[in-house]
């Protein structure tokens, strides 16, 4: 440790340190516990295990880099992995030793101790930096009070329930489990186990990043290709279910779970091609970007062609689960969409998307149903209601955008916020009822019908979200480039001057509220069709806080970038359900990394590209 | 098309005058209707203003956190009513704890001391590590940014509580002094709600003190003044701004222990969302960044909130009005914002106001 | 003192008693002035003097106070600054103000908005008039550009330009909107010689050639000396000489509020 030179020895330590309070957060919040249920690769490791591996893995893999970068040698940067490991396991295997009964000694021995070591730590600092020691004696009292009050406090709660888990519920036997590696009764030997497994995992990343680049990304496809399928296991069974013999797939699966032998000839046949395709894919790239441009251009042609042919045929492809599921991102990708031209394109932060989709839906259910709230009791039928939804959420939309028109953009994002939490407790609210029902919500609402046909399956509903999400992705490619999106644009970057250019800005405010509502409504309407009740619990902020994520982590006016930022955030809790329970822990701690690293977004939008190619901004003079 | 805006006649203008006209009718009609009914007695009334006086004050404790960010960086600290929860949520465990051990009864008021003093430095904590890891990096840039920050720091730390401590509500344990009433002037006001209002008052006294009279509280008012002549008189800027987290998320969390005396329903991760929505309302109500602005906005939105619904709501004949108190709140947010968006105080902003 | 440029031509801009207040400060008080139909105009001043303020009153990002302003006689104050952009005022901003994110040509494309008639739902249905604007508004962009010398830059964002090229994409931005009167705040500001005596020929050229009357506030006296035709001098808020060139060199109060503050004296001979 000390033979290396300062900086690489901080950095190393730093990002252990980071990758081991991460496994122990992710244990602290019970996702390693809950991940644990699910299997990547039957009767050989867990979703939970896998992320404990991946942890020290991949932060020795970032180590080795950095230390490459140094001129490190190969027996410095596995002694880094090695480190990376010890430390990943180090705050795990601490509150582990907390648990347990033998040792929970340690864990008041600390809280008495660090009041001190805080306190002592911190003086020390400042009397090292020139205070004087009066200043320096207050400190030192100050700090080990403050802390002391904490530490007291939480010693008295400790002693007081007996265990971490009364009150850190996640603190619990699933977790101890899962980072001992099932040494549940052996708390030593499973603290071991969990060290070795973490250093091998620190030292293989390591090793990986200092192979040479050809085996290296091809292990790297492999690894997370297999890791990928094995995770989304249920996913790619009710996929190959659709199109494979039941004997193959239990060949392949058992259950929802890849069998080793399959896990095994994944990662090779993906590690093989992976190979394949970093030694010869650079020649297929130029041997593509070497023909003409009226090729090019037919190429690309049949590429939409086999696309949308894709698209078209996507709910025999994947059967009625995972089409319940795309009808689910589709609605997203929808209101992503509508809610993009009011944050992407003008520039406002309206965080009440959710009133337009609770007015859609409203408005279909209570138009459409046949049970005791419907108003016409199946006179209107689906596509009737439609339009009117449409216009009833435009009109909303209008409402709701008037008095906003003129406020700032924070204010105007927190006055939205209001105006959703108002229709969310209106929705549920006595005075309402009888109308649309309060908490029962409303109920039997009939499925579209096709040329006579019940639309009942989502396998047909796909086709009125894919319809529906089309012509919105039409429309908003024509705005985008025309003179009301430059306007749009124009106000995002300076509402001043684009007044002083002769924009009225209201009037395309207004316009980008209302447009962005009739898409809600679409949506809402849609969703109310799909699920055959609308009740309130299914209209809080969280929907809007979905949409926002979904506009943000995909890339802001970004079309494509809706629609893959809506397939992960959307789909991927859908399909895993053990992660469901955490989506919106995600989505938070998204939104701040995003801002922060990827203000972009995973596809950025043309525009925004060229913005962060050149970082070179030009001097402003300074103001009057 | 018809013309959307001549010299005179603005549509928008218009719509929101229209608003205005419908409000203030609406609050005279139900007001009239309620008064003249005569359904609620005065003892009754003095008994809601009890109550919505110390609902607000924890409001005006939390809303203070916002103005004093707000002053500062004109941002909004949008995860401010989950440093509220946190703080709350974490002590129920030591309320528990020393309830368990009789010391909650046999001493309340240091037990109660020691509570917020917890419960205060939990916030801070957790408040000045969302400054440093989502706000910091993103200072100087546009407005909308660091909000989107904040909304995600909202999101992630109430799903991180969540896991923490689990998802089920935890009631605070009651005091026995606490209990019972105190009646002055022949009407009986719940002992709890004195408490409430009398302790969130010497908190408050306790910040006015150190903004006005003390070193840091100079160096505060330098930075919120003016960022680079702070800068050159030698303020170190960041830890000014830390402090400043820190103070917002002390006076949180102790309202959050408070709250847990006042309220018997008791805390949840999702505790701090809409009282945090309603202190901000309560900060820009009484001039964001004006710091007994934000103490006034905070009692007046609580009396709002408590009598709203009786005179008004109930006035014009809306069954289960109290189920709309939170209507009322976001109400007075979306008119606040409309209307007088610099406050009842007005703002105390120098430096750029966009 | 108010000689008239050049043989007596009209007034195309006129304020009379226009006062601007901010919370007991006064930023503009009661001032009278006029801007000779087709002339190249300066407003002079030392720091603070309220040259920028009177600007945002003429534009209408502020409501005066007192007083009116008059466009080609018609009034003007009162107005929102769409509307009076839409009469045929435009601008540039001291610390310019592009729409950074987008490009060049869009940028130019936003300047051309009080020409423009299509609708959003033109848009969406591809109308044949909806293009046709469309093109005739990219080709008129693409004529701006070059006449502002960046042709070939059109498809860079706005913020990715060199300073000079950004400057001059303000003024092509100004310039797309066929103002009769274009306010320039500062156009030299931040540039080298070279580039001054550039924007000095480019700022003639525009009167010259497109015939538009220009108001410009500058710092650099030697630009002001050398292409005005009028000159308002504010102090305080308040006008305190107006007419040639030569006339106000020798004005001896110009002089001394210039002179009067030491700071002020370095821009003077700058």
């Amino acid at each position: 440790m000390d033979r290396m030179r300062a900086p690489a020895a901080s950095t190393v330590l730093i990002l252990g340190l980071l990758s081991g309070g991460f496994i122990l957060f992710m244990g602290a919040v019970g996702m390693i516990a809950a991940f644990h249920e699910r299997e990547v690769v039957d009767r050989f490791i867990s979703l939970g295990q896998l992320l404990i591996l991946a942890a020290p893995f991949i932060t020795a893999y970032f180590v080795a880099r950095q230390l490459g970068e140094r001129g490190e040698g190969l027996a410095r940067t596995l002694l880094a992995g090695v480190i990376v490991g010890l430390l990943t396991a180090l705050p795990s295997a601490i509150l582990l030793l907390f648990n347990s009964d033998e040792f929970r000694f340690l864990l008041f021995l600390a809280l008495r101790l660090s009041p001190f070591i805080a306190a002592t730590a911190i003086a020390w600092g400042r009397h090292r930096a020139g205070d004087d020691a009066r200043a320096v004696i207050g400190l030192w009292l100050l700090i080990a009070l403050l802390v002391g009050i904490v530490t007291f406090s939480f010693a008295l709660i400790f002693e007081i329930k007996g265990d971490l888990r009364s009150v850190l519920v996640n603190i619990n036997r699933d977790w101890v489990e899962v980072v001992t590696f099932d040494n549940r009764k052996d708390l030593p030997r499973g603290i071991a186990a969990f060290g070795a497994v973490s250093i091998v995992a620190g030292v293989a990343g390591a090793l990986l990043q200092r192979m040479p680049l050809a085996p290296r990304r091809a292990l790297i496809y492999g690894l997370s290709l297999t890791a990928l399928i094995g995770a989304f296991g249920e996913t790619a069974r009710l996929i190959l279910q659709e199109n494979l013999e039941r004997d193959t797939i239990r060949e392949i699966f058992r259950r929802d779970t890849l069998r080793q032998n399959a896990a095994l000839a994944l990662f090779v046949i993906s590690t093989v091609s992976g190979f394949l395709w970093t030694i010869y894919g650079q020649r297929a790239r130029d041997s593509f970007s070497g023909i003409g441009h009226s090729q090019r251009r037919s190429l690309i042609i049949v590429g939409v062609i086999i696309f949308v042919i894709f698209m078209l045929m996507l709910p025999w492809l994947i059967g009625r689960t995972l089409s319940d599921v795309a009808v689910t991102i589709g609605i997203f990708v929808l209101m992503g969409l509508g809610l993009n031209i009011a944050i992407g394109l003008a520039g406002l932060l309206d965080l009440g998307y959710l009133t337009n989709y609770a007015v859609g839906a409203y408005i279909l259910a209570v138009l459409t149903s046949i049970g005791p709230l419907g108003l016409f009791k199946g006179t209107f039928t689906f596509w009737m209601v439609i339009p009117i939804a449409l216009l009833a959420a435009m009109f909303a939309g209008f409402l709701f955008a008037v008095p906003v028109l003129r406020m700032r953009g924070d204010y105007l994002a927190i006055a939205t916020l209001g105006f959703g939490e108002i229709i969310g407790k209106l929705a549920i609210s006595d005075w309402l009822k009888p109308l649309i029902g309060g908490a029962q919500g409303v109920q039997a609402i009939p499925k579209p019908l096709f040329f006579g046909t019940e639309m009942k399956n989502p396998e047909q509903l796909y086709y009125i979200v894919l319809a529906a999400s089309l012509v919105m992705l039409f429309v908003s490619i024509r705005l985008n480039n025309s003179r009301t999106g430059r306007q749009w644009m124009a106000i995002r970057e300076d509402e001043d001057v684009a007044t002083a250019m002769g924009i009225d800005t209201a009037r395309a405010k207004l316009l980008a509220f209302t447009l962005s509502a009739a898409t809600g409504g679409v949506a809402g309407a849609i969703f109310a069709a799909k699920v055959g009740t609308v009740f309130p619990n299914s209209f809080t902020v969280f929907i809007s806080i979905n949409v926002l994520s979904l506009i943000i982590v995909g890339g802001i006016a970004s079309n494509p970038g809706i629609v893959v930022g809506a397939i992960v955030l959307i789909g991927m809790p859908e399909l895993l359900r053990e992660f469901s329970e955490f989506r919106f822990l995600l989505y938070g701690a998204l939104l701040i990394l995003m801002m922060i690293k990827r203000p972009q977004g995973l596809i950025p939008s043309k525009i925004v590209t060229h913005e962060h190619q050149s970082g070179v901004k030009p001097k402003l003079a300074a103001a009057d | 098309m018809f013309k959307w805006k001549t010299d005179e006649f603005s549509w928008v203008d218009f719509t929101i005058d229209v608003l205005r006209i419908l409000i203030v009718l609406a609050v005279v009609v139900g007001a009239w209707n309620t008064l003249s009914s005569g359904r609620i007695t005065f003892a009754q009334w003095v008994n809601l203003f009890a109550a919505g006086l110390s609902q607000g004050s924890i409001y005006a404790l939390i809303a203070l956190g916002y103005t004093l960010v707000y002053g500062i960086l004109l941002m909004i600290n949008f995860a401010h009513g989950e440093v509220f929860m946190a703080g709350a949520f974490s002590t129920v465990f030591l309320a528990e704890a020393l309830n368990r051990t009789g010391f909650l009864n046999e001493q309340p008021l240091l037990a109660i001391l020691i509570m917020i003093m917890f419960a205060g430095l939990v916030s801070m904590t957790v408040a000045i590590l969302v400054e440093r890891v989502a706000y910091r990096p993103l200072r100087g840039s546009p407005r909308l940014v660091p909000l989107i920050t904040a909304i995600g720091a909202s999101f992630f730390l109430q799903y991180t509580f969540r896991g923490l401590y689990g998802s089920g509500f935890k009631a605070y344990p009651q005091i026995k002094v606490l209990q019972g009433a105190i009646s002055i002037g022949g009407i009986n006001i719940p002992t709890v709600q004195i408490f409430v209002f009398g302790s969130a008052l010497a908190l408050m006294f306790a910040l006015y003190w150190l903004v006005e009279r003390t070193r840091i509280g100079k160096a505060m008012r330098a930075v919120s003044e003016n960022k680079e002549v702070a800068r050159l008189m030698g303020i170190d800027i960041d830890w000014v701004i830390l402090f400043t987290f820190g103070v917002g998320g002390f006076l949180a969390g102790s309202a959050g222990v408070i709250n847990g005396m006042f309220r018997p329903q008791g805390v949840n991760f999702f505790m701090g969302f809409i009282p945090g929505i309603k202190a901000f309302t309560a900060a820009v109500l009484g001039g964001i960044g004006n710091i007994p602005g934000a103490m006034l906005g905070g009692l007046f939105l609580g009396v709002i909130e408590a009598i709203g619904p009786n005179l008004v709501l109930a006035g014009l004949g809306i069954p289960g009005a109290n189920q709309l108190k939170d209507v009322i709140a976001f109400t007075m947010l979306v008119l606040v914002l409309i209307f007088r968006p610099q406050g009842i105080l007005g703002e105390r902003l120098s430096e750029t106001k966009a | 003192m108010a000689e008239k440029a050049k043989g007596g031509r009209e007034r195309i801009l006129e304020a009379k008693g226009m006062t601007k207040r901010f919370e007991g400060l006064v930023a503009v008080d009661s001032l009278d002035f006029y801007i000779p139909d087709g002339a190249i105009a300066s407003i002079i001043g030392p720091n603070g003097a309220g040259k920028t303020t009177f600007f945002n009153c003429i534009t209408g990002f502020y409501e005066i106070d007192e007083g009116e302003i008059l466009f080609n006689g018609a009034r003007i104050n009162g107005r929102s600054p769409d509307q009076i952009a839409r009469a045929g005022i435009s601008r540039t901003y001291q610390n310019i103000r592009l729409f950074n994110n987008m490009s060049a040509i869009e940028n130019i494309m936003v300047g051309q908005e009080p020409h423009l008639k299509s609708t959003w739902i033109g848009a969406i249905l591809g109308l044949p008039s909806t293009r046709q604007e469309d093109e005739l508004t990219e080709d008129r962009a693409n004529e701006l550009l070059h006449f502002v010398g960046l042709e070939g830059k059109g498809d860079m964002l706005a913020k990715n330009l060199p300073y000079g090229d950004q400057r001059r994409l303000e003024i092509g931005r100004a310039l797309a909107s066929q103002p009769k009167l274009v306010l320039l705040d500062e156009p030299t500001a931040g540039m080298n010689p070279r580039e001054t005596i550039e924007t000095t020929d480019f700022i003639r050229r525009l009167r010259d050639e497109i015939g538009i009357t220009v108001v410009l506030i500058e710092h650099d006296m030697r630009v002001v000396m050398d292409i005005s035709e009028h000159i308002t001098v504010l102090d305080y808020g308040r006008k305190i000489a107006e007419g040639l060139p030569a006339a106000i060199q020798t004005n001896p109060q110009v002089i001394e509020a210039y002179l009067g503050r030491g700071a002020a004296a370095a821009t003077m001979d700058h």
